[in-house]
C-alpha cells in the first residue's frame, strides 16, 4: 500500500463510521417522521430522543473529518467534487441544519406548535440528507465527475439513475441500521412492544433494501458499466459478504437476538461502503483520477497520518468514554428514565 | 443545453459567494466564541459552588451548562456548512493550496470531535457523576474549544501570510510543508488575539443578560454573581486585549502593509505619519478625519518619525477596499476602548469598596458591553478579511480567481439568509425562555436530559 492509499483508508474508515453511526441517527429521524400522530407516536419519538441526544454531535463529526481529510490530502479530487456536486451537497449542508438545529432545540420548547415544527423538520431533514449525500456517491461512482473544477454537469451528475439508486439506498440503509438498533435500545429498557414495532420495521426495511439492491444491479449495468464490472468482479467477494451478513442479521432479527443482530447489520453496512471503494480502486475519480495522480505532496500525506494515529490515540479512548458512561447511567435513572442508549458501543 | 449553463460565470458568483462566506463565518464565530470560553467559565463557577457549597453558584453553572448546550449545537451546524462551502464556494483556494494550509483543519476536527464529546458528556453527567469527575470530565472540553480555534485561526492566518511551500513556474504548489504553513508569522498575535476576542464577549454577553434583569429589579444574589463572574473574566482580559492589538497591528505592518494602510486610509508614503479616525475616504485621500499627529509612526514604529506605507505604493487593482476597513477597524478599536473604560471602572471600583459601582448607569453600561463586543469582533474580522482583498492568499491568488464557476452558485446565497434569519431567531427564542424558566422557582427542567415524555403530550397536559 502507498502512502497516499493508507491514508484514504484512513478517510474511508472515517466514511464508514459516518454510515453507521451518523446513518443511524438519519435513520431514527426518518423513523421519527413515520412515527404516527402526535399522541400515537409519542413513545416511539421518545425512544429516538433518548437514543440519539447524546451522541448525535459527536456522531456528525465524522463527516466534517471525511471532509477535511479529502480536501488536503487530496485537493484536487475534493474540489473536483464539490464543485460539480455542488447541489446536492449544499442541500445535504441545509438538512444537516435543519435537522440538528431542530433536534437541539425541540427540546427546550414545550409549546405543541413550536414542537411540531420542529419535529418535522427534523424528521424531514432526516429523510432528505442521505438521499442526497447517496446521490453524490452515486454521481461519483458512475464516473459523472471529471477532474477539474466544476467541470462536470451540476445537473446530470446527481438527477440520474445511479444517483437515485444511490440516494434511495442511502435513505433504506439508514432506516434499516436506525430500526435494528432501536430493537435493542427498547429491549434494553423493557419495551417490548417498541422492540417488536421496530422489529418488524427492520426486517420490513431489510427486504424492501434486499429487493432494491438486486434491481440496482441492473441499474448499474447499464447506467455505471465501470462499477458494475468492479462490484461483479474484484469486489464480488465483499458483496458477498455483505449478502451474508445481512441474511444472517436477518435471521438474528426473526429469533430477537437483537445485540449480534447490530453487528451483523453494522458488518452487511460496512461491506457495502467497502465494496464500492474496492469495485472503483485504484480511481478516486472514475474513470480518469486514480488515488496517486490526486495525492498532494509527501510531507502532508506523512503530517496527516502522523495527526490521524495522534489524533486517534485521543480520540477513541473518548468516544468509548462516552458510550460507556451512557451505557452504564441507565440502570440507576429511576425518575428520569434515562439515556442513550449504547448502540453503538458494539461496534466502535 | 443545461438551462442553467447560462448562468455560469464565475465573475457572477464572486459576490455573492463572498457575502455568503460573510454570512456564515460571521455567524458561526459568535457561536464559536462561547464554544472557546464559556466552559471555563462555567466549570469554575461550579467548582466556586462545589467548594464553598453554594447552591446558588451551583444552580448558576448549570443554568449556563443548559445554555451552553445550546449555543454549541447552533456553533456545530453552523461550522459543518462551512466546512462545505470552503469547497464548494473557493474551490480555486482548496485545489491549488489545500496540501498547504488543509491540515489545521484535520487537527481542528479532532479537536471539534473531542470537544463535541464532552459537552456531551458535561451535560448528562450532571447529577450522575460525583462533582469531582463531572469537572474533571470537563478539562477536554475546556481544552479543546481554544485547541480548535487556535487551528482555524491558523489557516487563516496562512491566508494572511502564505508560507511552508515553493511555486514552480506554473505556480503549481511543489515541497508543501504543513507544519511550517501553520506557524506563520501571522498565528500567533491572530490566535492570541481570538482567543482574547473570544472571552470578551461571552464574558461580557452573559454579564449583560444579567445586567438587564438587575435593571429590571431583580437584585437577588443570582444575578449578582451572574453579572460579578463572567464579567470579571472579561475585564481582566480586556486591557490585556488592547496589548495584543498592539502587536498585531505590528504584524500587519510588516507583512501586509497594503492592509495597514487601508486600515488608517493612509495613501502617500509618509514619515511622522498621523492615527486617523473616522472620515471617508475618495479621490486618493481621507476627508473629515479626526488625526492624531505622529500617532500612527508611534503605533508602528515607535517611532513619531517613523515611515509607513501608503496606498500609492500598491498598483490600484491590489488595494482593499479602503472605507469599509478603515470603518471597521475604527469601530473595533472604538469599542474595544469602550470595554477598556468599563473594565476600568469595575475595577476601580472593586479594588476600593469591593462591590460593583451601585448607579444605574453601570449596569445600562454593562447591559449593552456585550453587543458591543461581539460587533467589535465582527468588525476585527471585517478588517482582517477585506483588508486582505483583493487577495485570497495575500499576494498569490486572488479571490476573484478562487471562487467557483458553477452555474448557479449565487443562487446559494439567498438560501442561506433565510436559513440563518430562521436559525437567529430560533436561537434567541431558545435561550430567552431558558433565562426565563431559570427565574421561575420550579423551573419545567428541559436540559439535555433524557427525553421529555413525548412531544405532544408536554403540552397537552
Amino acid at each position: 500500500m502507498t502512502l497516499a492509499e493508507v491514508v484514504l483508508g484512513v478517510m474511508f474508515v472515517g466514511l464508514i463510521a459516518y454510515g453507521l453511526f451518523g446513518g443511524a441517527d438519519f435513520g431514527a429521524g426518518i423513523w421519527d417522521l413515520l412515527a404516527g400522530g402526535t399522541r400515537r407516536g409519542a413513545r416511539q419519538r421518545d425512544l429516538i430522543e433518548h437514543s440519539i441526544a447524546p451522541v448525535w454531535e459527536a456522531n456528525h463529526v465524522w463527516l466534517i473529518f471525511v471532509l477535511v481529510v479529502l480536501w488536503t490530502a487530496f485537493p484536487g479530487a475534493f474540489a473536483a467534487v464539490v464543485t460539480t456536486l455542488y447541489i446536492p451537497l449544499t442541500l445535504a449542508a441545509f438538512g444537516m441544519i435543519a435537522r440538528g438545529a431542530a433536534f437541539a432545540f425541540r427540546k427546550s420548547i414545550s409549546t405543541l406548535g413550536m414542537r411540531r415544527f420542529l419535529g418535522a423538520s427534523f424528521a424531514l431533514s432526516s429523510l432528505v440528507t442521505p438521499y442526497f449525500l447517496g446521490a453524490v456517491v452515486g454521481g461519483v461512482a458512475s464516473g459523472r465527475v471529471p477532474a477539474g473544477i466544476a467541470a462536470g454537469d451540476v445537473i446530470t451528475s446527481w438527477m440520474n439513475p445511479t444517483s437515485a439508486l444511490g440516494g434511495v439506498l442511502a435513505v433504506l440503509v439508514c432506516a434499516y441500521l436506525a430500526a435494528v438498533f432501536l430493537c435493542a435500545d427498547a429491549h434494553r429498557e423493557a419495551a417490548e412492544d417498541l422492540a417488536d414495532q421496530f422489529r418488524a420495521r427492520a426486517i420490513g426495511t431489510a427486504v424492501l433494501t434486499g429487493l432494491i439492491g438486486i434491481a440496482g444491479l441492473f441499474v448499474l449495468r447499464a447506467d455505471a458499466p465501470l462499477l458494475f464490472e468492479g462490484l461483479t468482479g474484484r469486489a464480488l467477494p465483499v458483496v458477498v459478504l455483505s449478502v451474508v451478513a445481512g441474511v444472517a442479521a436477518f435471521v438474528l432479527l426473526a429469533t430477537r437476538r437483537y445485540v449480534p443482530a447490530r453487528l451483523a447489520s453494522a458488518l452487511a453496512v460496512t461491506a457495502i461502503l467497502v465494496g464500492w471503494a474496492v469495485a472503483q480502486y485504484p480511481y478516486l475519480l472514475l474513470p480518469e483520477v486514480t488515488i496517486e495522480e490526486a495525492a498532494g505532496g509527501r510531507a502532508t500525506l506523512v503530517a496527516m497520518l502522523v495527526a490521524l494515529v495522534g489524533g486517534s490515540l485521543i480520540l477513541v479512548p473518548a468516544l468509548v468514554y462516552l458510550y460507556v458512561l451512557f451505557q452504564r447511567s441507565q440502570p440507576d435513572m429511576s425518575s428520569t428514565p434515562s439515556g442513550p442508549p449504547s448502540r453503538s458501543a458494539p461496534i466502535s | 443545453m443545461n438551462p442553467l449553463d447560462l448562468l455560469a460565470d464565475a465573475a457572477e458568483n464572486l459576490y455573492p459567494a463572498r457575502m455568503q462566506m460573510a454570512l456564515s463565518l460571521g455567524w458561526h464565530i459568535v457561536f464559536a466564541c462561547f464554544g472557546i470560553a464559556f466552559p471555563l467559565i462555567t466549570v469554575f463557577t461550579e467548582w466556586q459552588g462545589y467548594k464553598r457549597g453554594d447552591a446558588a453558584l451551583t444552580e448558576l453553572a448549570h443554568t449556563w451548562a443548559k445554555a451552553m448546550g445550546v449555543l454549541f449545537a447552533a456553533g456545530a451546524v453552523s461550522g459543518t456548512l462551512l466546512s462545505f462551502e470552503m469547497g464548494i464556494l473557493w474551490p480555486g483556494l482548496m485545489d491549488r493550496f489545500g496540501e498547504v494550509f488543509g491540515f489545521p483543519f484535520v487537527l481542528e476536527g479532532f479537536a471539534f470531535f473531542i470537544e463535541a464529546i464532552f459537552v456531551g458528556v458535561y451535560l448528562f453527567g450532571w447529577n450522575r457523576l460525583s462533582p469531582k469527575a463531572h469537572m474533571l470530565s470537563a478539562l477536554p472540553m475546556i481544552l479543546s474549544g481554544p485547541a480548535g480555534a487556535f487551528f482555524v485561526v491558523a489557516a487563516n492566518a496562512w491566508m494572511n501570510n502564505p508560507t511552508g511551500f515553493r511555486l514552480d513556474e506554473q505556480g503549481r504548489v511543489t515541497d508543501a510543508q504543513p507544519w511550517a504553513a501553520m506557524f506563520g508569522p501571522s498565528t500567533w498575535p491572530q490566535v492570541t488575539h481570538m482567543l482574547l476576542a473570544a472571552y470578551m464577549v461571552t464574558g461580557f454577553t452573559i454579564a449583560s443578560v444579567y445586567a438587564v434583569g438587575m435593571l429590571r429589579g431583580r437584585r437577588d444574589r443570582r444575578h449578582r454573581l451572574g453579572l460579578l463572574i463572567p464579567l470579571t473574566f472579561a475585564a481582566v482580559l480586556t486591557p490585556v486585549q488592547i496589548g495584543v492589538g498592539d502587536w498585531i497591528a505590528n504584524t500587519v505592518a510588516d507583512n501586509q502593509p497594503a492592509k495597514l494602510a487601508a486600515m488608517e486610509g493612509q495613501y502617500e508614503t509618509t514619515a511622522g505619519a498621523p492615527l486617523s479616525v473616522g472620515g471617508l475616504y475618495y479621490d486618493d485621500e481621507l476627508h473629515y478625519a479626526l488625526e492624531i499627529p505622529n500617532g500612527l509612526s508611534l503605533l508602528i514604529h515607535h517611532d513619531p518619525d517613523g515611515v509607513v506605507l501608503g496606498l500609492e505604493e500598491f498598483p490600484v487593482d491590489q488595494r482593499p477596499p479602503v472605507n469599509v476597513v478603515h470603518l471597521a477597524f475604527d469601530t473595533m478599536v472604538g469599542l474595544g476602548s469602550a470595554l477598556l473604560l468599563l473594565a476600568g471602572w469595575f475595577g476601580w471600583t472593586w479594588w476600593r469598596k469591593r462591590r460593583i459601582p451601585r448607579t444605574a448607569w453601570f449596569l445600562r453600561a454593562v447591559a449593552v458591553s456585550g453587543v458591543a463586543a461581539i460587533v467589535a469582533m465582527e468588525a476585527g474580522w471585517v478588517t482582517t478579511e477585506v483588508g486582505r482583498q483583493p487577495w485570497i492568499v495575500y499576494g498569490i491568488l486572488r479571490t476573484a480567481d478562487a471562487v467557483s464557476p458553477a452555474p448557479g452558485l449565487y443562487l446559494g446565497f439567498y438560501a442561506v439568509v433565510v436559513i440563518y434569519v430562521l436559525l437567529t431567531g430560533l436561537t434567541v427564542f431558545v435561550l430567552r425562555r431558558l433565562a426565563g424558566s431559570a427565574d421561575t422557582p420550579a423551573p419545567q427542567e428541559v436540559d439535555a436530559e433524557p427525553p421529555e415524555p413525548g412531544g405532544g403530550e408536554v403540552a397537552v397536559r
